[in-house]
């Protein structure tokens, strides 16, 4: 660390001067007052990057209720601390502003999305689902038994926990839904 | 896979700074090209010439690895003499029903082995007609099939004309290097070095890999492309072996773990089939067909009974059938196109879409959008407000007059998911590894995570019951967790620990073995028996890399039984020592009596290498001590697929549906089996059409993900890739008349779109059949909505509804295309410019 007045300290200076250009010389006061954001989280938790099946390790560091951070993992024997692009960036992921945190509803023939409460839209739900299965339902195909309904459809995305897989198949297959795809085939 | 899986690729680059050579076959120099030794540019839709003919390189020049070949192959294997080749039938197999676009697989089975059963599937399969064989095919016969039981008759010199090796010889002799370079346009002398490469690099010594994802999955032929690819390496002896295999780059963080534990309509947990409506109508009848009853498939009724105990709990008894009554029964193909068809015509109601955008990810865009405007109900979970959630207002098809949003009277609820740092859970990723993330903060607003929805929407549906006989399945469901936090969310863990499986004592399994035929057992999913056990979830398991061996047995938990490398028994040679200490994995103790190494054994641990089955063994136990492939009847590897293959028990090259170029191997231009479907929503691009004369094929970049939801929102990655863009080569533009930084309208049967021109000699138009065939490259990240940053039109809005025969995937690496000049036409005009391509 230079000794002296600001002028003396500025990098610029010190590296005319002849100080190693990439090393302490480039150092300024304010670099050295900066924390990472990493030190100062409340909490860590131990994530994997929700892109490509790599399966690479993140640490997800939490200030205040928001997520200030996202860094690779490196204890994973897979990624070794390394991420790509996208999972570099995926503290955008969570915390974009385009990110939608309210239930939309558009009733048929309807122009604009309406606002609804979260409670009434899991009654209105299940409500459909009970009815359709009703009005669809098949218990016999070229005389055998099917018992299934072709009026419910499903489609899961890939980045889906195997829990999550898990109970949609167990619902989607004790109501007789036997449409149920996902990304997997796609 | 340095642009898709870039992480992953730092392996690939340190072996190559070890001494490995790689290769990098694809359209495009990519930047996996810039770090291979060689980039081999080929044809999309031509591997299965260049992967045949590195099989008839081996045969012919007889550089199979023999010792291997012999002990673990079927390669010794008499075939039935009903079956006939196409190299015999100029391009169809034995069994080809022209009506149905069919196979009957009887005549490929073992001699002697059960050909009578598979005759006696065949008759069944048609009952019901057409419709109902679909879904009989490669998904029925789980891994082993009603064919294989048995010993089967072998000829260890490998010289009887209908042992496996013969067959083999006979059908891909014409697969030559010629070929190679008519077909593919692969020059002889880069298809010499990649041959001596890989036969070099196999053996006792040497192991050689090859990686791939979609590029060989979406093709009306893909999964040929596949077993063409564990054909060679079953010969070079590279299965189950450290440095060997084929691995299959998946694209999506737990896309491996959506098909392990299914949301998929053919499969149950664990890849157990769905039951079907002919042929399966109690227990006992599920189970003949439900996998072979040696091999480890012979447990299935162990891994079925646990998992209906898991899901009907005390409601299942032995008197009942354990409640597999309450299972809905297929009758064909319920996949994600058929479905969509079913949509359009009316069938399907209602439609829930989770974290996923069929309405821009899929292929023909307009007939997802079409089938989503004709449904009663939608519901969409995601982060952002994906196209499928906004389809009704901002689609395509409403500057185009073909939908108005008054009359699209589809009721849409947007619910918003929970992030993967919102929520715990496992993904499972590409490797089978099992790695629980926790929770970093609570969701944000009315978000929830998707276990949270369909456990409260399922315990909403059950106050909502009937004592209808109906309802039974639903009434007498466990769908008791226990919940956690403000939002009384379920416990993920519990819901892991139900997938793990219990005992009799309640107390969580620790082996799929442990699983009994009885009712005593329960378990979610028997290859994922084991993640809980011990009570801790191994899942969350992360003991430091550095502080293992490269196996890292203690990072996560990967199925089954935590084992690393499948197979690996065959590391070994047949008196199970290494085949080299160099390639030293897993081996047998003879002092101790088990197998042990690096890896868990792929094996019985206490099974000598001299074991032989006795008479009428079952299960695992009719398999000797030399037999590697513990999942399959016979216990070999299957250089010959005997059943389970919907289109042939060998690969044959066909040409892609839409293809510029005839196939001058057969008399059949693309697989019989194929899948198409006869409706105005899925129309075609004629094969060999001069109005589609280019070759199009689509890709990932590094800094996009899928059709862009997860991606485009976010402004680094918007900033780095900001545009849609179509990549061509000089040559192609000089024809076309576009330039670098110009527009460009790719035009197919489905619609036109405009991009940005790429124009790169990373592009190289081929030598095919004598003449140039151009190839253009379109990335799919693309769309209108979903938040994104940045916007463009849908590729796969010009992708055809075809699917190979075996799964149902979509042929979206190989299709045909114009390309022209300028921005395409907007509002009614693009319709009239597609339909004028239509009719020529």
């Amino acid at each position: 660390m230079a000794h002296g007045g600001w002028i003396s300290r500025w990098p610029v200076i010190r590296q005319l001067r002849g100080e190693d250009a990439r090393g302490d010389a480039a150092r300024s006061a304010r670099t050295d007052a900066l924390r990472p954001r990493t030190e100062e989280a409340d909490t860590v938790a131990r994530s994997i990057c929700p892109y490509c099946a790599v399966g690479c390790g993140q640490l997800v560091y939490v200030k205040d209720g928001q997520v200030t951070q996202i860094e690779g993992d490196p204890d994973s024997p897979i990624s070794r601390g390394r991420l790509c692009p996208k999972g570099s960036a995926s503290k955008q992921l969570v915390t974009h502003p385009g990110r939608q945190t309210r239930v939309l509803y558009r009733r048929p023939h309807g122009t604009e999305w309406e606002p609804l409460d979260l409670d009434t839209a899991m009654d209105m739900i299940a409500d459909r689902v009970v009815r359709t299965r009703r009005e669809t339902w098949q218990q016999e195909e070229d005389g055998k038994v099917v018992r299934r309904t072709m009026g419910i459809a499903g489609l899961g995305g890939a980045t889906l926990d195997n829990e999550e897989n898990y109970l949609m198949k167990k619902l989607y297959t004790a109501l007789g839904a036997i449409q149920v795809e996902n990304q997997a085939r796609i | 896979m340095a642009e898709c899986h870039p992480v992953g690729f730092q392996w690939v680059v340190e072996a190559r700074a070890r001494g490995a050579k790689v290769f990098h076959v694809d359209p495009r120099y990519t930047r996996t090209s810039a770090l291979a030794d060689k980039h081999v540019p080929i044809r999309a839709g031509s591997d299965i010439v260049l992967l045949g003919a590195l099989v008839n390189h081996v045969l012919v020049n007889e550089l199979d690895f023999r010792e291997y070949v012999l002990a673990y192959t079927n390669a010794s294997t008499i075939i039935s003499e009903r079956f006939q080749d196409t190299e015999d039938l100029d391009g169809l197999f034995s069994g080809f029903d022209a009506e149905h676009r069919k196979y009957d697989p009887s005549s490929w089975a073992y001699e002697g082995a059960r050909e009578e059963a598979a005759a006696g599937l065949r008759s069944e399969q048609l009952e019901g007609g057409e419709e109902h064989t679909e879904a009989a095919g490669p998904d029925q016969y789980g891994a082993g099939g009603a064919a294989m039981l048995g010993k089967p008759r072998t000829d260890p010199t490998l010289t009887h004309p209908r042992c496996v090796y013969q067959i083999l010889k006979r059908h891909f002799a014409r697969y030559t290097p010629d070929l190679v370079a008519e077909l593919c346009g692969i020059s002889r002398a880069d298809f010499a070095e990649l041959a001596d490469a890989i036969t070099a690099n196999s053996g006792r010594e040497r192991t050689t890999a090859w990686a791939y994802a979609v590029g060989w999955t979406q093709h009306s032929v893909g999964v040929q492309y596949i077993r063409t690819a564990a054909i060679l390496q079953l010969l070079l002896g590279n299965m189950g072996r450290p440095g060997g295999g084929i691995m299959a780059l998946r694209g999506h963080a737990s896309i491996q773990g959506s098909t392990d534990i299914p949301t998929l309509f053919n499969i149950l947990p664990g890849y157990l089939p769905m039951p079907h409506a002919h042929r399966h109508q109690g227990l006992d009848d599920y189970l003949a067909e439900a996998g072979a009853d040696t091999g480890f498939w012979g447990r299935k009724r162990s891994y079925m009974v646990s998992l209906l105990k898991a899901w009907w709990g005390e409601a299942a008894t032995e008197e009942n059938d354990f409640c597999f009554g309450h299972l809905p029964r297929l009758t064909g193909d319920h996949g994600h196109y058929t479905t969509v068809m079913a949509q359009i015509e009316g069938t399907v109601k209602g439609y829930f879409v989770v974290g996923e955008n069929p309405a821009v990810g899929s292929s023909g865009g307009k007939a997802q959008r079409l089938g989503l405007a004709n449904l009663d109900w939608l519901v969409v979970r995601d982060l952002t407000l994906v196209e499928t959630a906004t389809f009704w207002k901002d689609g395509p098809e409403l500057e185009t007059g073909e939908m108005r949003t008054e009359d699209i009277a589809t009721e849409v609820f947007f619910l918003p998911a929970a992030s993967h740092v919102e929520k715990e859970g496992t993904f499972t990723n590409t490797q089978r590894l099992l790695q629980w993330r926790e929770k970093a903060l609570d969701p944000p607003g009315d978000c929830r995570s998707d276990l949270s929805f369909y456990y409260h929407l399922g315990k909403r549906i059950r106050q909502r019951l009937s004592d209808d006989e109906i309802d039974r399945p639903l009434r007498e469901l466990t769908w008791d967790y226990p919940e956690e936090g403000e939002h009384r969310d379920p416990s993920a863990e519990a819901v892991l620990r139900e997938i793990n499986g219990t005992g009799p004592d309640g107390r969580a399994l620790s082996a799929y073995t442990e699983l009994k035929p009885d009712g005593s057992t329960r378990c979610g999913c028997w290859i994922y028996c084991g993640v809980y056990a011990g009570e801790v979830n191994q899942a969350a398991r992360r003991r430091p890399g550095r502080e293992q061996n490269r196996v890292a047995l203690e990072w996560g938990w990967a199925w089954p039984a935590n084992r690393r490398i499948l197979y690996n028994r065959a590391s070994a040679d047949p008196e199970g020592r290494p085949w080299s200490e160099r390639k030293a994995y897993i081996w047998w103790d003879a002092e101790k009596g088990e197998w042990t190494g690096d890896d868990v054994p792929d094996f019985e641990r206490d099974k000598p290498p001299d074991y032989l089955p006795p008479e009428g063994a079952r299960a695992e136990a009719a398999l000797a001590g030399t037999d590697p492939f513990i999942m399959q009847a016979d216990g070999k590897g299957w250089l010959f697929a005997p059943a389970g293959l919907a289109d042939g028990p060998l690969p044959a090259h066909y040409e892609p549906h839409e293809s510029p170029v005839r196939n001058t191997l057969y008399g059949r231009q693309a697989n019989p089996a194929r899948k198409i479907y006869r409706s105005p929503a899925a129309p075609y691009n004629p094969p060999q059409s001069p109005r589609f004369p280019y070759v199009l094929t689509t890709y990932r970049l590094t800094e996009h993900h899928t059709a862009g939801a997860m991606s485009r929102p976010l402004s680094y990655l918007a900033e780095l890739q900001p545009e849609l863009f179509c990549e061509i080569s000089p040559q192609l533009a000089a024809e076309v008349g576009v330039v670098n930084g110009g527009w460009a309208t790719i035009v197919t049967t489905r619609t036109a779109i405009e991009a940005r021109v790429l124009v790169t000699e990373r592009v190289r138009p081929l030598r095919v059949e004598g003449r140039l065939i151009h190839q253009v490259g379109l990335p799919y990240h693309w769309a209108w909505g979903s938040g994104g940053l940045v916007v463009g039109d849908v590729t796969n809005d010009l992708m055809p509804l075809v699917l190979d025969p075996n799964v149902y995937i979509q042929e979206g690496k190989a299709v045909t295309c114009d390309l022209r000049a300028g921005r395409r036409p907007r509002g009614k005009a693009l319709l009239d410019l597609v339909e004028e391509y239509r009719h020529g």
